[in-house]
């Protein structure tokens, strides 16, 4: 495939020097976006999943920075521009929905006079017309009543209507790549579907590259094209969703897989994988999940993978796949 | 399961809560639009048995988190009441909520320790600075955090890390009766999957009573004895959990479980539900499921629904159903 991809990075670092030394919060971690793709991100809580996002956009908070490897945007490598062009980039090329809907709304000011300022920052729109699309990019997302909820403050919508007012702001500039951190995490089943569907709509019309992170994986099998799972500030897997899915390749990602609550019978405990994610300022050397790991032999304690090509896919695993699942089977 | 005839540890009757969203008065008069107002909760009434959990579940914006920040007090109802039976030693129950937005609701300038010590030393549940420093280790680690976590500050934490901060906050006070706004909204699955096993042993050692709000179905059915569903501020369907995914009544409740994204057997092709969601600002005449409703007819645009129970213990407010239970009586 010689199509460019919109987003690349390689080999990203990032680290948040401390008192007590300093820790890795992002290690090696290489990915690609095509233009019309979306990628999901899975892992644990405290992986590095919104991590990876901020640091494509530089929004790391200081004194975390990014310590190593490159970040390619639509051909242009982006993390070594000046702060005033990334100023420019953000919001016009690349949109973000942040984990947290209220750090992105203003309280101080309605929704409809947030998402004009956006609209017309990134458009020769005039201001009626900016008015009229912030209404139209509410209804897209499926606020109900738009022309009167465009005039309410942050506060008069639930968490849910919130989060989806962000998801407007995120997209009031058609922007090539949207990086979606948990956008419908907040969101019931139908207007989760009515936000992914348009995420897909999105990447059909436009071509736009979408990052999604979230733990859902009812969400990424229905949504995303390709799925990369994220440990301990590492890459762990990579492929085909539905590949990743039915047939996953690391330990990890069938311990994920294992502890979804299904909608079978209820059980008196949902499977849990033993034991915590690593702190980062202790991750063990080789493999970093061998602690938890059910198939753990000594190489992983020394030895740290690489991802390889396995299944579909790629990842970061010593052990041979066909082997492990007839452990597994045992 | 708890029986039907435990004693509830919260009563709550007709309940109604409306908020005033109208432009400011000059605009009103000027533009000439009128007073508005939402009834973001519309005479809802439940009880929740002691030791048990009663799971709210509904479409963004009908009324969930209005429901659990009147029950906590929050917000004052508009019409209706809100009755907490006595607990053990005779004082009113102790009643805790975890936020839906983890953020929001930490202090982001104190430290993690400070913030879960506070409950300990505001209702004096523990003496010494030793015994305070060594149950807030011991609730760090109960949430999988750990002890050295307490010097940090919440910006140094990520989504789920600081939903289980507020977690361990809430379990700080030794609550009777807790209300859990998506309380694990942002956890991955292998996290989520342990505190919803931490707080179904919660119940079953301390006898813990949970309202319960999430949007994610399978929780609920993993959390819940029963299930009240919410449509634009009413309950319209209620039921014990097995019951209600056995014989989802409400043609709302059919819609919400069909909705549900597969793992196993994604539908990549779905369309967003058909017909609008509609808007609590002005909610559709007689029942306000109608223009959604495959079943709807004449009746239904007209005449508001009330409460069917059925024999097998689900109430259910929709015509159709009560249409059907009259001609099988
Ligand atoms: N400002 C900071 N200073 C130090 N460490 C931080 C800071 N922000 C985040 N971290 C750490 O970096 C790690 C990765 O955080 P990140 O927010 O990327 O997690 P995540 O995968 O998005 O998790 P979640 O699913 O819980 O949102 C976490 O262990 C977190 O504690
Ligand atoms: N303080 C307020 N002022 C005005 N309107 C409000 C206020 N709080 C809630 N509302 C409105 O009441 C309705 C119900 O809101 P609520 O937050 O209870 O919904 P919810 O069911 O929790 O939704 P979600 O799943 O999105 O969190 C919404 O239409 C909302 O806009
Ligand atoms: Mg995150
Ligand atoms: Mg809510």
């Amino acid at each position: 495939m010689t199509e460019q991809p919109t987003l690349d990075v390689r080999n990203l670092r990032v680290e948040f020097p401390g008192r007590h030394g300093t820790v890795t919060a992002l290690d090696d971690v290489s990915l690609t976006i095509r233009p019309g793709e979306i990628l999901g991100v899975v892992g644990e809580s405290g992986a590095g999943k919104s991590m990876t996002g901020l640091a494509v956009q530089r929004l790391l908070e200081p004194p975390g920075h990014i310590a190593g490897g490159e970040v390619w945007l639509n051909g242009r490598r982006i993390d070594q521009l000046p702060e005033p062009q990334m100023e420019k980039i953000r919001g016009r090329e690349i949109g973000a929905i942040f984990q947290d809907p209220l750090t992105s709304l203003n309280p101080l000011f309605s929704v409809g006079r947030q998402l004009v300022e956006t609209i017309r920052l990134h458009s020769d729109l005039s201001k009626p017309a900016a008015r009229a699309r912030a209404v139209d990019l509410l209804a897209e997302v499926g606020i109900p009543a738009p022309a009167e909820r465009v005039d309410h403050f942050p506060h008069q919508f639930s968490g849910g209507m919130r989060q989806r007012v962000v998801i407007a702001l995120a997209l009031a500039a058609r922007p090539r790549l949207v990086i979606a951190d948990e956008p419908t995490t907040a969101l019931d089943v139908s207007i989760q579907a009515q936000i992914t569907a348009l995420l897909r709509k999105l990447c059909k019309d436009h071509g736009t590259a979408v990052m999604l992170v979230t733990h859902d994986m009812g969400v990424i099998a229905e949504t995303a094209d390709r799925v990369a799972v994220m440990y301990a500030g590492r890459l762990v897997e990579i492929g085909p969703v539905a590949e990743v899915v039915a047939r996953p390749s690391h330990p990890y990602t069938r311990g994920l897989m294992g502890s979804i609550p299904t909608l079978g019978a209820r059980v008196p405990r949902l499977a849990q994988i033993d034991g915590a994610m690593p702190r980062l300022d202790a991750i063990p050397t080789g493999c970093a999940f061998n602690p938890r790991c059910p198939l753990v032999q000594d190489r992983c304690r020394r030895d740290r993978p690489d991802l390889r090509p396995m299944g579909a896919g790629l990842a970061a695993c010593w052990i041979d796949p066909a082997a492990a699942a007839t452990e597994t089977a045992a | 399961m708890i029986p039907h005839t435990a004693p509830s540890a919260l009563t709550v009757s007709a309940m109604t809560r409306r908020f005033d969203v109208s432009a400011p008065w000059l605009n009103r008069v000027i533009e000439r639009k009128p007073r508005l107002f939402v009834r973001a909760v519309d005479d809802v009434s439940f009880e929740v048995p002691k030791g048990g959990c009663l799971s709210l579940v509904g479409e963004s914006g009908c009324g969930k988190s209005t429901v659990a920040r009147l029950v906590t007090g929050l917000y004052a109802p508009s019409e209706g009441s809100i009755a907490f039976a006595p607990g053990p030693d005779g004082r009113p129950l102790s009643v805790q909520m975890i936020f839906q937005d983890p953020y929001a609701s930490l202090n982001p300038r104190w430290r993690v320790f400070d913030i879960i010590a506070e409950p300990l030393r505001e209702l004096k549940l523990r003496e010494t600075e030793v015994e305070i420093a060594d149950r807030v280790a011991e609730l760090l680690k109960t949430v999988g955090l750990t002890a050295s976590d307490g010097r940090k500050f919440p910006h140094e934490f990520s989504g789920g890390q600081r939903q289980r901060i507020s977690i361990a906050r809430a379990l700080a006070s030794e609550p009777d009766f807790l209300v859990c706004d998506e309380p694990t909204s942002a956890l991955d699955v292998s996290v989520q999957a342990q505190i919803l096993n931490l707080m179904r042993r919660l119940q079953d050692e301390m006898g813990l009573t949970y309202l319960f709000i999430s949007h994610d179905m399978s929780v609920v059915r993993h959390m819940s004895d029963q299930i009240a569903v919410m449509y634009l501020g009413r309950i319209v369907e209620q039921a014990p959990t097995e019951v209600l995914f056995a014989h989802p009544r409400h043609p709302y409740t059919q819609l919400l479980l069909e909705t549900i994204p597969n793992v196993t057997a994604p539908r990549r092709d779905r369309e967003p539900q058909a017909g609008e969601v509609p808007s609590p600002l002005k909610p559709p005449s007689g029942c306000t499921f109608h223009p959604r409703c495959p079943q709807s007819d004449s009746r239904c645009s007209a005449e508001r629904p009330e409460m069917t129970t059925m024999p097998d213990g689900s109430r259910v407010a929709c015509h159709r159903v009560e249409e059907m239970m009259a001609r099988m009586a």
